[in-house]
């Protein structure tokens, strides 16, 4: 009770912050503070669309695009409201303003069950939602970018789209409502005008007001659309953050803290210097964007840099977290869930009486294991410090907090810095984070005048990245004589992702809230369990945790679909029979699991595996980001106990499809990312170390092991668009789990999936 | 000194000889399209053509090649190389795209030696280009339709990347679903 009325004490504190702001006017993300630069004679009718007198339609992406599709989804929001020819469309990355601010991530990180639509859950999305619009961030993330971009891209569209057909029909000199607009043109009649050629007057013609289309009128929006970006990451002309460097660029490496926590005690920075193409040798101090500390050598080339760093023979002071052991630290996880310590996100329903009258009760322990992010681009970030200002080049997930880093870490007024955003090459949470940038701008300021351009190691980007926690967790439940639920409770324990984003922004409101992230899919799903107990105990240790993709998710899923299948088992009941019987009140998500055990024959017999061994069908049903998400798994043991995912089968309902290519893509890539953390992720850490530092020895998926994925996405009518980004990642470790099991290969309680030898299990 | 044929040029480097390739590639002939991933031959996404060979430019030092032709994906220009391209862009391969200029790289040279290969083929020939994305469907749906467009046979559109039905979509059957199968 004390702790919730906390949670709104906390926003109540936004509140008051409100007071100051007043009210502006509905869709006032339409427009920038400041105009968008323009050139060749474009115009920009609003702070997401310019067009060129050729035509030429530019529209803006405020999110970082990393694999996910979303230049190519976001713009076609745009294009289909403006009635463009698709041809005609380029995208360009926005500049840093508040009405690029992301306000559906903040809105879905209150801790509200989604079912939830009461007042005061209402009036704190609404104070949540003006908060992040004046004070908040630009950030790609949380799956938001659909949910957050159909407003005001869709607005900006039919806004612009008006404004032509005012400009045209003024100079026709007709009512406005006789006018079409269709593929970038004005018509009427035989008469037609180019968008390009109403370049000179359609300023004056914007409209106070316009009607967003109805969904059977669209012609963009729900056809499959190709990348605006393939070709140029099929010829290899894309740039990336690490393609970004200047030609006159210097190359830095650095030496890290070799355990958690450690500082420099000293070094030997005239052996490095006198070493061939060295420039230069910097300590590096460290601060509270989570940059640590260190010393960096810039060079010639990053090769130069690297191989200079053994000379330097730094001498480290260890810190706190010099012993630390993720063996130890599990143990104590364990300890902390089994007691059942911590905050209680969730209660609902009598806990106590249907463990009395229990005709059975289900107790199990899981586990899973810190993960890192492991993108294919090791960070890196280019800076230039220069009297003129700072320019940054790099890849980010929050380019505002970016620029914030670097104005602190120079000391410049933000307006002094240039932030070029770059292709991504994959970030999964971890370009939220912007340690490195304000690294890197720590190794600039030092050689002023300089571009210099920081990289990590493979190894470094591996070892000291921000992880997704380790967590450990102890499910019970009560079920009657039937094997039907009557009550469940789930205790875990394990590092909050919110307090490791506190951490890196330097925001004590961020640390100090109960991170609903630690147990959402546990407190959010669709099941009408009777009674049901959510607790977390977030725990502190000294590894740097943070978002991953699906966060919570990443891990919940595990536990709970593990959990309903082994409650299934005690009656031998049907696993998709069993989690149907607790959709009642859900039709969308009775739906995605009634499909994807059609599409994948559930109930019908499996093919053996062509070497001898065994086979299983495993399901698994996860609620995330707006999204309902079933998959049915398919796998093969063989005599030897090795495992092969076969078949991987799943229904989408995301609610409104922008590019039905782009969801199938997001579900296969996010699959595939599953598959690789249940089957081989795992960061231990020894000694205050993290022991993993490579793809030899943190392997993912490859071709080989590569699963059929058979996508099918439902089509509802009316739900605005959901999230694709990460839905798909959360089901595919139990999904296998419950798949193993029911090829008789025992129950996998703990990730990463490692069968036992033969003998063991006989 | 260190002269190598780089993409059909003769390009003399002021680099020790012992300076794996990529580094010489990115940083000092300053082409971008070959990546870093891991540095120690494990990823795949520094893959170049040595005589015509996918090599590791990360673990293969400037000397190694003197003399020889290395080809990066800027370098790439042949009917084989073409319609790789053709097919990933038409079937939205990509995903962030920093492994794809390696995938590139392996795909055409397992095409130049392999003129229609099975998937057993792409497993071996693929299996050392890593993709955190979860290409890996595509690519392989890619390589297939590039051997099909070398073949001289019919290529799926452009604009409808996974043969997605014309229905789907909001207009189409609410209760509807629609189907890809990709591996
Ligand atoms: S960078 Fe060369 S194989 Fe990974
Ligand atoms: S497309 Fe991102 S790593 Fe392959």
């Amino acid at each position: 009770m004390k702790r919730r009325t906390f949670i709104l004490a906390g926003l109540g504190a936004t509140g008051a912050l409100m007071l100051g702001v007043g009210l502006l006017p509905p869709r006032q993300r339409l427009r920038g503070r400041r105009g968008l630069p323009t050139e060749g004679g474009q115009v920009a009718l609003n702070g997401w669309v310019k067009v060129a007198p050729d035509g030429t339609v530019t529209i803006i992406v405020p999110k970082a695009e990393m694999g996910q599709g979303v230049l190519t989804a976001a713009a076609m929001i745009l294009a289909e409201e403006l009635e463009v020819d698709w041809t005609s469309v380029r995208v360009e990355d926005a500049p840093v303003d508040p009405i690029y601010n992301n306000l559906a991530v903040m809105v879905d990180g209150l801790p509200f069950h989604p079912d939830d639509t009461g007042r005061i859950k209402r009036t704190a999305r609404w104070l949540t939602t003006k908060w992040m619009r004046e004070f908040g961030f630009m950030v790609t993330g949380g799956s938001s970018s659909m949910t957050d971009l159909w407003g005001p891209m869709g607005d900006a569209g039919a806004m612009a789209r008006e404004a032509f057909r005012a400009a045209a029909a003024a100079q026709w000199q007709v009512p406005a409502e006789t006018c079409r607009v269709e593929g970038g043109a004005v018509r009427l009649n035989e008469r037609r005008l180019g968008f390009g050629q109403l370049v000179g007057s359609v300023l004056e013609h914007l409209p106070k007001t316009w009607t967003r289309k109805d969904v059977s009128e669209y012609t963009i929006i729900g056809r499959p659309r190709a990348r605006l970006d393939a070709a140029s990451k099929a010829d290899g002309t894309a740039v990336f953050g690490l393609d970004a460097a200047p030609a006159d660029a210097r190359y830095a490496a650095v030496a890290l803290p070799p355990t958690l926590g450690a500082t420099v005690a000293g070094y030997d920075a005239a052996a490095a210097r006198a070493l061939p193409g060295v420039r230069a040798v910097v300590p590096l101090a460290g601060g509270r964007f989570g940059h640590l500390p260190g010393v960096a050598i810039v060079a010639d080339t990053w090769w130069h840099a690297t191989r200079a760093l053994d000379a330097l023979a730094v001498q480290w002071t260890p810190g706190a977290g010099a012993a630390f052991s993720s063996v130890s630290a599990a143990a104590d996880l364990e300890a902390r869930a089994t007691r059942g310590d911590g905050f209680e996100f969730l209660k609902h329903g009598d806990l106590v009486a249907p463990f009395k009258r229990a005709a059975f009760s289900v107790e199990a322990f899981y586990g899973v294991p810190y993960l890192a992010h492991a993108a294919m681009e090791p960070v890196n970030c280019t800076v230039r410090v220069a009297p003129d200002g700072v320019d940054v080049w790099v890849g980010t997930q929050v380019p505002g907090v970016a620029v914030k880093a670097v104005a602190e870490v120079v000391g410049v007024e933000q307006e002094a810095v240039r932030l070029h955003q770059r292709l991504v090459g994959g970030a999964f949470g971890r370009r939220l984070i912007v340690d490195f940038v304000a690294m890197a701008a720590e190794i600039a300021k030092q050689v002023p005048g300089t571009a210099v351009q920081l990289l990590w190691s493979r190894e470094q980007d591996m070892r000291h990245g921000v992880f997704r926690p380790m967590v450990r967790a102890k499910l019970i439940a009560a079920l009657d004589g039937d094997g039907k639920l009557l009550a469940l409770h789930s205790a875990s324990a394990g590092q909050a992702m919110l307090k490791g984003w506190g951490r890196f922004l330097g925001d004590p409101m961020l640390a100090n809230i109960p991170d609903k992230t630690t147990v959402e899919g546990l407190t959010d799903q669709p099941y009408a369990i009777p009674a049901l107990r959510v607790i977390h105990d977030a725990v502190d240790l000294p590894v740097p945790v943070a978002s991953w993709r699906s966060v919570g998710h990443s891990y919940t899923a595990f536990l709970l679909e593990s959990f309903l299948d082994e409650c299934a088992a005690v009656k031998q009941l049907d696993p998709v029979q069993y989690r149907l019987g607790l959709l009642a009140d859900h039709p969308r998500a009775k739906a995605v699991l009634q499909l994807v055990a059609d599409k994948a024959g559930w109930g019908t017999p499996l093919a053996p595996p062509a070497g001898g061994g065994r086979v299983g069908r495993g399901v698994a049903l996860h609620w995330s980001y707006q999204a309902y998400v079933a998959q049915v798994i398919e796998v093969e043991v063989s005599p030897a106990n090795a495992l092969r995912v076969r078949r991987v089968v799943v229904a989408v309902d995301c609610g409104l499809v922008i590019n039905p290519d782009g969801v199938r893509q997001q579900v296969e890539s996010g699959v595939l990312y599953g598959l690789s953390a249940a089957l081989h992720g795992e960061i231990t850490f020894e000694g205050g170390a993290a022991v993993q530092g490579n793809f030899h020895d943190y392997p993912a998926v490859r071709f080989a092991a590569s699963p059929v994925i058979e996508t099918h996405l439902v089509l509802p009518g009316d739900a605005p668009p959901g999230g694709v980004g990460e839905v798909a990642v959360p089901g595919v470790a139990p999904a296998i789990a419950n798949a193993l099991f029911a090829a008789g290969a025992g129950r996998v309680r703990t990730l990463p999936i490692r069968l036992a030898p033969p003998e063991a299990t006989t | 000194m260190i002269t190598i044929q780089l993409n059909g040029e003769a390009r003399t480097l002021d680099v020790p000889p012992e300076m794996p390739l990529l580094w010489a590639i990115r940083q000092v002939a300053h082409l971008h399209g070959t990546k870093f991933g891991c540095g120690i031959s494990v990823c795949g996404a520094c893959t170049v053509h040595v005589d015509g060979v996918p090599t590791r430019a990360c673990v293969t030092p400037v000397s190694a090649v003197e003399g020889k032709a290395v080809t990066t994906i800027e370098g790439l220009a042949d009917p084989v190389a073409a319609a790789v391209q053709t097919a990933w862009t038409a079937l939205s391969v990509a995903q962030c795209g920093y492994c794809q200029s390696g995938q590139v790289m392996a795909a055409t040279a397992l095409l130049r030696a392999n003129a229609a290969p099975s998937d057993a083929d792409i497993d071996a020939a693929m299996d050392g280009n890593l993709c955190r994305c979860g290409a890996y469907p595509r690519i392989r749906a890619a390589i297939h339709d590039a051997a099909r467009r070398l073949a001289g046979g019919a290529a799926p559109d452009a604009e409808a990347p996974a043969a997605a039905p014309a229905a789907l979509g909001p207009s189409g059957p609410a209760s509807g679903s629609a189907r890809s199968a990709t591996r």
